[in-house]
């Protein structure tokens, strides 16, 4: 286990909060949703728990591949229909 | 790892930071989204294509997951956002809690640092997991959306957390003195069940009127305990993608809670609405109602008209019938905007979503800042099952508990038509003195029928 993973962590926060300053309010819900996708990105630890072997570490493996797949595959999918219903005057 | 796999993951890592960025300005919004789930791809593939893996297993998982989220996704209704947004974060953080419960079943020598990322990947996990069930729950009126108070239960809380905490210190302790005892297990298993306790009762206080703050916070944990998962695997991808949610979702709850010039802590340990002392007065002074048919004379001749919609429009399901009334009025030659208030409705952008669904151009959404200081000069302001975010109190009344947020002013409009079910007060269970204003007009009804109402008038005419 590395240590310098805490370096990264904070590094990332700070980029984090510099990042998204000022949201207007029509993006609050894709920003969320988003966003929470992009948390799914436990994935690459669910497949890793499921397919390295032990039953009991398979089991619960599996069942986080299937729910940080809902997360990746119905957060980028919901955000992409909200976004598509976000129409300017010009557009209609 | 092989270098081509932390090159994947670098390239991952950019495409959602610029992803990200992209995905918090409306031109660029759309583009933002694609870019991080392209990303999100590379991370997958990388980590599918590193080999030593068995793959059986991983596959019923995509799979399954895969169904589910796009069935769900594509089914939801746009009113039944604020659930779906709950359960993906709940989906979420259940995935990195059980990382960390796989992680340490197979883990025989867990150094220490290990062993702390495991219970914190756990811990805030569970609380996101667990929360993010109940505030669905609440969301989707399958529990009652009051907040659950008790005598004692700040106590309890503060008591569960102390022992979550020393069960996870025992977990890490153990791991320090190698060889480990018998009791790790069980301590273990002591910090599961206590996060979700607790993720239970971090959300049952908490009322109707301050989700939008509860479901960003949520999203904020899941993003945590991914980035705590990335301790746990040693991977910089998950740290990185996890921090940069934690940190959005951060964002995003201060924006909420400057919203309703309340501190975070009063948020999650107020219970508003069911704290209201005895030093509000109830509201005297008479209502004056009409008609949708006399309403319709009054908007007929409007110059400017400006919606104010909140939970009750999403509830009433009057998105569309409020955009056919606006057209109209345009047609009328009136100037249309809605105002949204950042947190009307159960999260963050709920009203907007909503009336993008029934196409309303977003030129016409506007901010509370932008339509309060020219309020009186608006002909007419329609507020549609908005309450608090209305309440002149927040202005005028020291001893309201609304003093200080800031408002939509509708009472210095010309007229404001308020349409509402009945007299009862909103859901911080707060008086509205908007309602005995002389300028105010009470719409009493279901908002959908009234709104028809209104449309079928200025159709007849």
């Amino acid at each position: 286990m590395n240590p310098l993973l805490l370096f990264v962590f904070v590094l990332a926060i700070f980029l984090g909060l510099e990042l998204i300053t000022k949201v207007p309010s029509q993006l609050h819900t894709p920003l969320m949703s988003g966003s929470n996708a992009i948390s799914g990105i436990t994935i690459v630890g669910a497949i890793v728990a499921a397919g390295e072997g032990g039953v009991v570490p398979t089991l619960l493996g599996t069942i986080a591949v299937a729910a940080a797949t809902i997360n990746v595959i119905g957060g980028y999918m919901v955000t992409e229909r909200m976004l598509g219903m976000f129409k300017t005057g010009k557009d209609r | 790892m092989a270098a081509w796999q932390v090159f994947a993951y670098i390239a991952a890592s950019i495409l959602f930071i610029t992803g990200l960025k992209m995905l918090s300005r409306p031109e660029t919004a759309r583009r933002g989204n694609r870019l991080s789930a392209v990303g999100m791809l590379i991370a997958v593939v990388a980590t599918l294509a590193a080999g030593g893996l068995d793959y059986t297993w991983i596959l019923v998982g995509l799979v399954i997951g895969a169904a589910v989220g796009a069935v769900a996704a594509r089914r939801v209704q746009m009113t039944g956002m604020p659930e779906m947004v709950a359960l993906l974060n709940g989906s979420g953080g259940l995935a990195s809690m059980l990382v960390g419960w796989a992680e340490f079943v197979r883990a025989t020598d867990v150094a220490t640092f290990s062993a702390v990322a495991i219970v914190l990947t756990v811990l805030i996990g569970g609380i996101a997991a667990s929360g993010s069930v109940v505030a669905f729950g609440k969301l989707s009126e399958r529990i009652d959306g009051k907040p659950y108070l008790f005598r004692g239960q700040k106590t309890l809380n503060a008591a569960l957390l102390a022992l979550a905490l020393a069960a996870a210190g025992f977990v890490v302790a153990d791991a320090v003195v190698a060889g480990g005892v018998g009791g790790t297990a069980l301590a273990f298993a002591l910090v599961l069940l206590l996060a979700l306790a607790l993720g239970v009762l971090a959300v049952i206080p908490i009322g109707g009127a301050d989700m939008p703050i509860v479901v960003a916070l949520l999203n904020s944990y899941s993003g945590l305990a991914a980035a705590a998962a990335g301790f746990v695997i040693d991977n910089n991808v998950l740290v990185v993608a996890g921090s940069l949610v934690g940190a959005s979702g951060f964002i995003l709850t201060m924006i909420m809670c400057k919203a309703m010039n309340r501190s975070l802590a009063n948020v999650l340990f107020g219970g508003f609405g069911a704290t209201i002392t005895a030093g509000t007065a109830p509201q005297q002074g008479v209502v004056k109602p009409l008609s949708a048919e006399d309403a319709y004379f009054i908007l007929e001749a409007a110059d400017s008209v400006v919606f104010v919609p909140g939970y009750g429009m999403a509830v009433a399901q009057a998105q569309h019938v409020v955009q056919e009334l606006a057209e109209l009025l345009s047609k009328n030659g009136a100037d249309v905007r809605h105002a949204i208030h950042p947190v009307a409705g159960r999260m963050p952008g709920h009203m907007n979503v909503l009336l993008a669904e029934a196409n309303v151009p977003y030129e016409q959404l506007v901010e509370p800042e932008d339509v309060n200081p020219a309020m009186e000069t608006i002909d007419v302001a329609i507020v549609i099952g908005a309450n608090d975010v209305v309440n002149p109190a927040a202005k005028e009344d020291p001893a309201s508990p609304l003093y200080g947020m800031p408002i939509i002013e509708v009472d210095r409009a010309r007229t404001c038509f308020v349409l509402k079910r009945s007299m009862n007060p909103g859901f911080a269970g707060v008086d509205n003195s908007l309602f005995f204003k002389d300028n105010t007009r009470m719409i009493f009804g279901d908002a959908k029928a009234t709104i028809t109402a209104m449309v079928a008038a200025f159709k007849e005419a």
